[in-house]
């Protein structure tokens, strides 16, 4: 683990130790918490055969989707890509494996690895074409399906604000899968708009304490070439 | 003059209990948003981590940090919080979600729900839809009689794979409200103007009429 007073650091140099071929999960929910800059320094970087986790494939051409579009994704592990039509394509042309899980799944998979556990039993989907493939155990008369966790070599997430030590705070419906990434991986890297000194944010308003964070990068809040647009309601 | 769907969210609205946690599937669902009263005491819950969304007012600048499971920019109403995609469904899970209204590709009579899959045509992921419907308490569906081609949606038995079984206790359509029942589909009102026999032509499902307590709507 980095030392608390090395985690700040540039962001083409943090992105440059990620391998090819490497598991990296990727925070957010659509757009927010979705981290645009490390995402768009990764596509600079040119590591291919990555295996991304991520709720869904964003947009097209923004935020994983610009990784896709490039034929650096091999495999996406994810809830859903229902707005986003080129990674419904790359992946009905076999050109990007994909494997479903449903959401609250595959949220608590990577939640089960973000503290230390190797999986957890659920009744979620038993029955359906879902549980194709899964062990299930009864205990007590009780039927249930193993699901093992979800772990990952790097993840990427974006918080709100950040200390030097990178304590991580997020906001609003930014937050989703970015605290449970911020946990589960071997290696974390933190985008966020400011780097605060410690002691300067609020101790009881931290959601991720900075012994999970091995990074942090400060980034410019997310432009409309990230992918930020209007949506009608 | 209302259009179906908007007979059909008038309709939906009165499902919503003041003081419930309600939560809203993406399509025709979302727009239940507009038809709820701003004076109920009433929490609508998105997957992505949001109790206590509200449309944005007209001419409301957007947050972009702030959207719904489905995309669109929220803003939140008094007794709002956010939290994390695991609390998000830890709150499904465990039923503290009162009522949910979800649309669908199949229902049948037994209360099974197909919304996910259309195989070789329609597989974008299943997102929160089963979690949702295996376990919010109520799930009303709200979604039309019959498909494009004019062929029944709501049959004895679903064909495509199923989002949960025996799941559904009520389906309202642009036809009729109709209960899951033991013994099948109870009518429990049906649009003004329709026959019932138009409405058992239009459906494939045993249906219960009590002619004497149905209602209209």
């Amino acid at each position: 683990m980095t030392l608390l007073n090395h985690k700040v650091c540039d962001i083409d140099a943090a992105i440059a130790e990620i391998p090819d071929g490497a598991t990296i999960m990727v925070g957010g929910f659509g757009s927010p918490g979705t981290p645009f800059a490390l995402l768009d320094a990764l596509l600079a970087s040119g590591q291919r055969n990555l295996t991304l986790i991520k709720n869904d494939a964003n947009e097209p051409g923004i935020g994983i989707g610009k990784l896709i579009d490039a034929g650096r994704v091999k495999r996406l592990i994810t809830s859903h890509l229902g707005l986003n039509r080129t990674a419904i394509d790359a992946m009905n042309a076999g050109e990007m494996e994909v494997t479903f899980h449903p959401q609250g799944l595959l949220a608590e998979k990577i939640r089960c690895a973000g503290v230390g556990h190797g999986g957890f039993l659920t009744d979620i989907g038993i029955g359906t074409e879902i549980a194709e493939g899964r062990h299930e155990i009864n205990i007590e008369g009780c039927t249930w399906a193993i699901e093992q966790a979800l772990q990952a070599d790097v993840a990427l997430v974006h918080a709100e604000r950040a200390d030097r030590y990178g304590n991580l705070i997020y906001r609003a419906t930014a937050s989703n899968f970015n605290p449970l990434m911020a946990m589960a991986a071997d290696r974390v890297i933190a985008q966020t708009y400011h780097i605060d000194e410690p002691g300067d944010l609020p101790i009881d308003t931290i959601h991720t304490p900075c012994a999970f964070v091995s990074q942090v990068v400060q980034v410019a809040r997310a432009s409309s070439q990230q992918g930020v647009r209007p949506h009608a309601l | 003059m209302l259009s179906d769907q908007q007979r059909m969210l008038t309709r939906a609205a009165r499902e919503v209990i003041d003081g419930q946690i309600v939560n809203l599937g993406i399509g025709l669902p979302t727009r239940l948003f507009h038809y709820l009263p701003d004076d109920m005491n009433v929490l609508v819950h998105s997957e992505n981590g949001v109790l206590g969304c509200r449309p944005r007012h007209e001419g409301e600048a957007p947050d972009i940090d702030m959207i719904d499971s489905g995309g669109a920019y929220i803003t939140t109403r008094a007794g709002a919080s956010v939290f994390d995609s695991a609390t998000s469904f830890a709150m499904i899970r465990r039923s503290r979600v009162d009522v949910t209204f979800m649309g669908a590709f199949e229902v049948d009579q037994e209360g099974n729900l197909a919304n996910w899959k259309i195989p070789d045509k329609f597989s974008p992921g299943i997102g929160g839809a089963m979690e949702l419907a295996q376990k919010v308490a109520r799930l009303v569906v709200l979604c039309s009689h019959n498909d494009k081609y004019g062929n029944p949606k709501i049959l004895t038995r679903c064909q495509l794979p199923l989002t949960a079984s025996r799941c559904i206790s009520r389906i309202i359509t642009e036809k009729a409200v109709m209960d899951v029942t033991p013994e099948g589909l109870e009518v429990v009102e049906i649009a003004e103007g329709l026959s019932i026999e138009a409405l058992r032509e239009a459906t494939d499902a045993t249906l219960l009429i009590d002619e004497s307590c149905l209602g209209r709507f």
